[in-house]
């Protein structure tokens, strides 16, 4: 693989500071319901709205990783000629602030924090950090989400 | 799932229990399709092998989804799952039993709120932690 190095401090100036446009996840029901079944966790908070009523949240929750299902534009795709093309997910961070309930609109910013290269065992590497933040309609930010994203 | 720790219970070092999780190509199916993570390297493995990987790999969120699914376990419904990170260092392919576990690091008080900070992981059947991470959980009080 002969391909010139990606030019770092281009990809910096060019990206951090990049804002996605919000991206809107209606939270239904039987979505999230389908959501606490791929994982296989039967937290009866997900599902079963009667418990879920007669906890402290009052209604179905979301569990904790549910909003990746926001696919907001994927800032750290970079350009389409980018020389790496594969890809792989370094990581994630998340901070929660309300729980996410059914029937919430949830917004979705996603923006480019930091860009930087690194070599490893899969050979030169560039890591892109974005963050993503949810927002529900009363404009309380339910969580924030870092993500490590690998292109190599 | 009435044994739910309150604050009192816990110290530091104390062990989360743990979670065993035996995931499928199946369940990466399913799970692309709730999280729309249609990556290709999650049930192709033509496209998979094609990249150099093994074999299909789990999406590195499933295992994230994992660690927090342990956590809220232990916690229960009156505790909160403040702050969840992983880091994804290795990869994991489906067939393989994956424990996830934790430990308790820290135990304090901060703007009134009583929190832990703890180390957890998920562990092949070899014993590799390809998942090392921290969360923050604030649990109830019994002396409210």
């Amino acid at each position: 693989m002969a391909e010139a190095a990606p030019d770092v401090e281009a990809l910096r100036r060019d990206y951090i500071g990049q804002e996605s446009p919000p991206e809107y996840l209606d939270v239904e029901k039987g979505h999230v319901r389908a959501f606490a079944k791929a994982i296989g966790d039967p937290n009866p908070l997900y599902s079963d709205e009667i418990a879920a009523r007669k906890s402290r949240f009052g209604g179905i929750i979301a569990p904790p990783t549910f909003l990746r299902a926001a696919r907001t534009q994927r800032l750290e795709d970079l350009p389409p000629d980018f020389p790496y093309k594969r890809l792989l997910d370094g990581g994630s961070e998340w901070e929660y602030f309300e729980p996410v309930r059914v029937g919430d609109r949830i917004a979705a910013v996603n923006r480019v924090v930091d860009i930087f290269s690194r070599s490893g065992s899969l050979g030169p590497m560039i890591f892109v950090i974005t963050e993503t933040t949810y927002t529900n309609q009363l404009g309380q930010v339910t969580a924030t989400q870092k993500n490590t994203s690998i292109r190599y | 799932m009435n044994n739910h720790p309150y604050w009192e219970d816990v110290e530091q070092g104390t062990e989360i229990p743990s979670l065993v999780k035996r995931p499928t190509t199946r369940q990466l199916v399913r799970y692309a399709g709730v999280s729309g993570d249609f990556y290709e390297i999650h049930y192709d493995k033509d496209f998979a092998v094609g990249t150099g990987l093994p074999g299909v790999i789990l999406h590195g969120a499933l295992r994230s989804a994992f660690l927090g699914q342990m956590l809220t376990d232990w916690i229960g419904p009156n505790g909160a799952l403040r702050k969840l990170g992983c880091q994804y260092r290795g990869m994991d392919e489906p067939g393989v039993a994956l424990t996830c576990g934790g430990v308790v690091t820290r135990k304090y008080v901060s703007d009134g709120r009583r929190l832990l900070d703890c180390d957890v992981w998920v562990e092949d059947e070899q014993g590799r932690r390809y998942t090392p991470g921290w969360a923050t959980v604030e649990l109830p009080s019994r002396n409210p």
